[in-house]
């Protein structure tokens, strides 16, 4: 799959997330500027309170694991698998980002790595 | 008396007259002793409810049902194989054919029987006492005849200025009526108390607006001009009054005793031995209603002492009473009373030591014996903190400190209190159930840690609950010398409370959440200790909560300064301060909610909420409503709601003062305050309190005088009423003391710990809550004004400040790299406004639309 340019540094929230759309998917953005790597996305979709809404969640980690806490019931989502930590076999897709100058280029994880199947 | 060489029962039927708290501890200490009792325990109670803790009874005027009260159900009585018969009184013991006869017919035999029928509020013989709404206070029934007869009555007199009787008009008090207290004896609770201390009760008292009568002896009640009744007493102007509650003292419950012919005492009372036998051998008494060594004992624990003593004889081991500590403390409207031992000096030789503080309304008197080596008793009232330690000393027989004055001198002074270390393994921790130190440290070897699992599995401090503290100090020494410790942390970022936390941000002065980790935590944060920062450095700074560095930091109804609802919509609240609403800005809510479509509600808080907007719907929303005057409500802050308000005296009838003008000026003086948790006010312009200020964190309810200030109340899932915190404020007074309440409570509650839960967590109380904020103990009054008006000063209407700013407001984009809103909110109509679609409609929906 191809990189697809989504947006720009600029419309990114140090330390938050945003919603993109990219092939009629939700997509939810984080930016971690003290992260390496620094940006992370995964379905915006909350599987558990059935809203699009991970994006408007507080990113943070436990226990290590980088994750955003859902604003509806505050079950943790990890950035870097999808998986839910509170729900076994409850998780979001991930897809890979990365930042080129000030370009966010986005595609899909290959199927197979992805624990959704997306 | 008994003949000692009578050979006792030793199984059959056993039947236990009354079910109080006495006769119910017989059972259940029975019960406990396992399967193998060789008794069928048959219980009869003139009661229609299983017992219930009666000493606790004034909290059915609070917020307790007697269900809270009840000590075991009656399902537990069938679960353990115990006969009830409830609202069935025994009228006649047949002490020849060994039977009980009561009221409805039963026929019981015995093979031993246990009298625990307690006791009788005492009404003195004054003609007109027998009139209807004249009453007692003693049973569940009792009090829902008073609560019955209240609902009429403006004022109300309660005669007998003891303890049951101050309890009475505490009572009353909490009804809404004028409360008056009418005492033979020239003091307040004579038999507790010298007259020094009877003096300062008094003054205590009457500063919560009880009247207060003493020497006076009532000679007729008749009926009353203004009020339906009138009291008439000897040498005094009479006394007009809607009720009576008798509270005179109490007499045995002895009339079995009398029927069946025990030995009774010459002034009543069924007299027993070590074992509570009576003159009868297979009859005990125990309680109120029993008489030992000349003495009836009329507190629980004593009685309590008395069915493990029975309990034991009955199975066949040793059982011996030899009379009980008669110290008490206790809380009367709010005033700390305690008794210990010998109080009113009686000893021979006896030498008391005096410390009296008139400002702070405290007493203490030490009472030593004649070589001043031990404690023979003490009277505490004000302040009861040095209760535990007095009754250890006396309870123990421990040597007195070389100065015994500095026991009762204020802690300034360096009083040596006596730490749970200092105590032997056998002192005496809970009287009620009669709980060791040595017990509680075993109870911790077997596995307990925690308070909570010291109380389940010893009961301690589950009866009267006076010895909570000492049990609590008690519990944390033995806990720490396991070498467990109490885990506090706000989450795995931060090895600190909420409340250690803000002090380290106050004192270090840091301004954002990088620096408060940094400093003192580790890893990135999470969702717990990010808000929690956020709202201590709101509290602190009041910055505008949506600066880069804050941003990250806060729920999403705070980032998006809305509600959001199930489907990832938001609602909106604009402040309407007091309710008050011109007809245009009631106008403007409509044209806007009409305009996009919005689910339209009142809600509690005497405002309209808004709901269903999208994300990107939010700032043109405000823009509107901002044009039109409205402001942030910060509905969705843990911050200050709304003050809700009655119209006041500018309209009604009945009102006092102007409770819209201050529940207005309120609110706009602590709007956008940060809290750990959120924050309900309300003022009501006189005692109907049609605005329920008594279920707010902060209730205010006018006076003729002025205001009186309620705290700590809350609604919701655990309903707790208000306290009564001062009366009779200025506006002034009444502002300095909301300004230092919700401080202290911002400084040091947990998070998310509403008022109510931080009250009764904090160790002291009320009583502490009112020495830090009126009296100042803790000298940092002017602190906490000062922080307020901080806050107060950076107040700003967070969604102005964000409309005004382009930046802001790019945060407020459906997707970042398209402008079409989010395809999967989907509504439905319903009585004419939208609600989100179900699942199934959903499907509907979206089929609908791609066929």
């Amino acid at each position: 799959m191809q990189w697809q340019h989504i947006c720009t540094r600029e419309d990114l929230v140090a330390g938050s997330g945003v919603a993109a759309l990219i092939n009629g998917e939700q997509v939810a953005l984080f930016y971690l500027p003290d992260q390496s790597p620094p940006l992370y996305a995964i379905g915006n979709h909350d599987p558990i309170g059935g809203a699009n809404v991970l994006s408007r969640g507080i990113v943070g980690d436990v226990n290590g694991e980088l994750v955003v806490a859902s604003p509806l019931y505050k079950q943790h989502f990890s950035l870097l698998t999808g998986a839910c930590l509170e729900q076994d076999h409850v998780s979001v897709p991930v897809w890979e980002v990365k930042l080129d100058g000030d370009k966010v280029l986005l595609r899909p994880l290959p199927a197979a790595l992805n624990r959704t199947g997306t | 008396m008994t003949d000692d060489n009578t050979v006792l029962p030793t199984s059959g039927n056993l039947v236990i007259i009354g079910n109080g708290m006495v006769g119910h501890h017989l059972v259940k200490t029975l019960v406990e002793q396992g399967d193998a009792s060789p008794w069928t325990i048959h219980v009869f109670a003139g009661e229609n409810r299983p017992a219930y803790d009666r000493v606790h009874l004034s909290a059915l005027f609070d917020d307790q049902t007697p269900e809270d009260l009840c000590l075991s159900p009656a399902q537990w009585y069938r679960d353990n194989r115990v006969t009830l018969h409830l609202n069935d009184e025994v009228v006649e013991i047949d002490r020849d054919h060994k039977t009980v006869i009561t009221a409805g017919g039963v026929r019981q035999d015995y093979d031993a029987l246990v009298l625990a029928t307690g006791s009788y509020p005492f009404v003195p013989p004054i003609p007109g006492h027998d009139h209807e709404n004249c009453l007692v206070y003693r049973t569940v029934d009792d009090l829902d005849a008073i609560k019955r007869c209240a609902g009429n009555a403006k004022r109300g007199v309660v005669v007998g200025g003891g303890l049951l009787g101050l309890e009475a008009a505490n009572a009353l008090r909490l009804l809404g009526l004028e409360t008056h207290v009418v005492e033979f004896a020239p003091q307040l609770m004579p038999v507790q108390l010298d007259e020094t201390g009877g003096a300062l009760l008094r003054k205590e008292v009457e500063a919560l607006g009880v009247h207060i009568h003493t020497g006076m002896k009532t000679e007729l009640i008749d009926a009353g001009e203004q009020h339906t009744l009138r009291m008439n007493f000897e040498g005094q102007a009479p006394l007009e009054t809607d009720m009576i509650v008798f509270s005179a003292g109490i007499r045995p419950q002895d009339s079995l005793g009398r029927q069946s012919g025990l030995e009774l005492g010459e002034r009543g009372g069924i007299v027993v031995d070590n074992q509570c036998r009576t003159s009868d051998p297979a009859i005990f008494a125990i309680g109120e209603c029993a008489l030992w060594n000349n003495q009836i004992f009329g507190l629980v624990a004593p009685g309590y002492t008395m069915a493990r003593t029975v309990a034991a004889v009955l199975n066949n081991q040793a059982g011996d009473f030899t009379g009980a500590d008669m110290s008490t403390k206790l809380k009367l409207m709010g005033v700390d009373v305690g008794s210990v031992g010998d109080a009113q000096a009686r000893t021979a030789g006896a030498r008391c030591y005096r410390f009296q503080d008139e400002v702070a309304g405290v007493y203490r008197k030490l009472v030593v014996s004649e070589d001043q080596k031990y404690v023979l008793g003490a009277m505490l009232v004000g302040d009861c903190d040095a209760y535990d330690t007095l009754l250890q000393y006396m309870l123990n027989g421990i040597p007195l400190p070389d100065n015994p004055a500095s026991l009762i001198l204020p802690a300034g002074d360096a009083a040596p209190a006596l730490g749970a270390d200092a105590l032997p393994d056998g002192a005496t921790i809970c009287s009620c159930h009669n709980v060791s130190k040595g017990a509680i440290n075993d109870a911790l070897d077997g596995g307990c840690c925690s308070l909570g699992d010291i109380k389940d599995a010893t009961k301690a401090s589950t009866g009267c609950g006076g010895c909570a503290a000492l049990l609590k100090s008690v519990v944390d020494a033995g806990l720490e010398a396991r070498g467990v410790e109490v885990n506090n942390h706000l989450c795995e970022h931060f090895e600190y409370s909420r409340q250690e936390l803000y002090h380290l941000i106050l004192v270090g002065g840091l301004k954002s959440f990088r620096e408060v980790r940094d400093t003192h935590g580790k890893g990135l944060g999470c969702d717990i200790c990010k808000p929690a920062v956020a709202s201590i450095l709101a509290s602190i700074h009041n910055d505008y909560i949506l600066e880069p560095e804050h941003v990250g930091l806060q729920d999403t109804n705070d980032v998006f300064l809305a509600n959001m609802q199930k489907d990832g919509t938001y609602s909106v609240v604009p402040r309407v301060p007091a309710g008050e609403i011109t007809p245009e800005k009631l106008m403007t809510l409509g044209r806007v909610a009409s305009k996009y479509d919005l689910y339209t509600k009142i809600t509690g808080g005497q405002r309209i909420d808004l709901f269903g907007a999208r994300l990107e719907q939010l700032p043109l929303i405000w823009e509107e409503l901002i044009d039109a005057g409205f402001e942030t409500g910060h509905a969705y802050g843990k911050s200050v709601r709304t003050v809700k308000s009655c119209v006041g005296s500018t309209w009604c009838r009945y009102g006092v003062q102007d409770s819209v003008g201050m529940a207005i000026f309120l609110e706009h003086r602590y709007k956008g305050l940060r809290s750990p948790h959120k924050l309900k006010f309300a003022v009501s312009g006189c005692t109907r309190e049609c605005a329920e200020a008594q279920s707010k964190d902060i209730g205010v309810i006018a006076t003729e005088n002025g205001w009186n200030l309620y705290v700590c109340g809350n609604g919701g899932m655990r309903p707790r009423h208000a306290d009564l915190f001062a009366t009779d404020l200025s506006d002034q007074q009444l502002v300095q003391l909301v300004d230092r309440v919700l401080m202290f409570y911002v400084r040091t509650a947990d998070r998310l710990q509403r008022t109510s839960v931080w009250l009764e967590n904090l160790e002291g109380g009320l009583d502490y809550l009112r020495q830090v904020v009126i009296d100042d103990t803790l000298g940092i009054a002017a602190e906490l004004e000062a922080q307020m008006e901080v806050v107060r000063e950076r107040y700003q209407c967070e969604w102005r400040t964000t409309i005004d700013d382009p930046q802001k407001l790019k945060r407020f984009r459906s997707f970042v790299n398209a402008e079409t809103p989010d395809q999967d909110i989907r509504f439905v109509r319903e009585r004419g406004q939208p609600r989100p679609a179900t699942e199934d409609e959903r499907s509907d929906l979206i089929e609908t639309v791609s066929v």
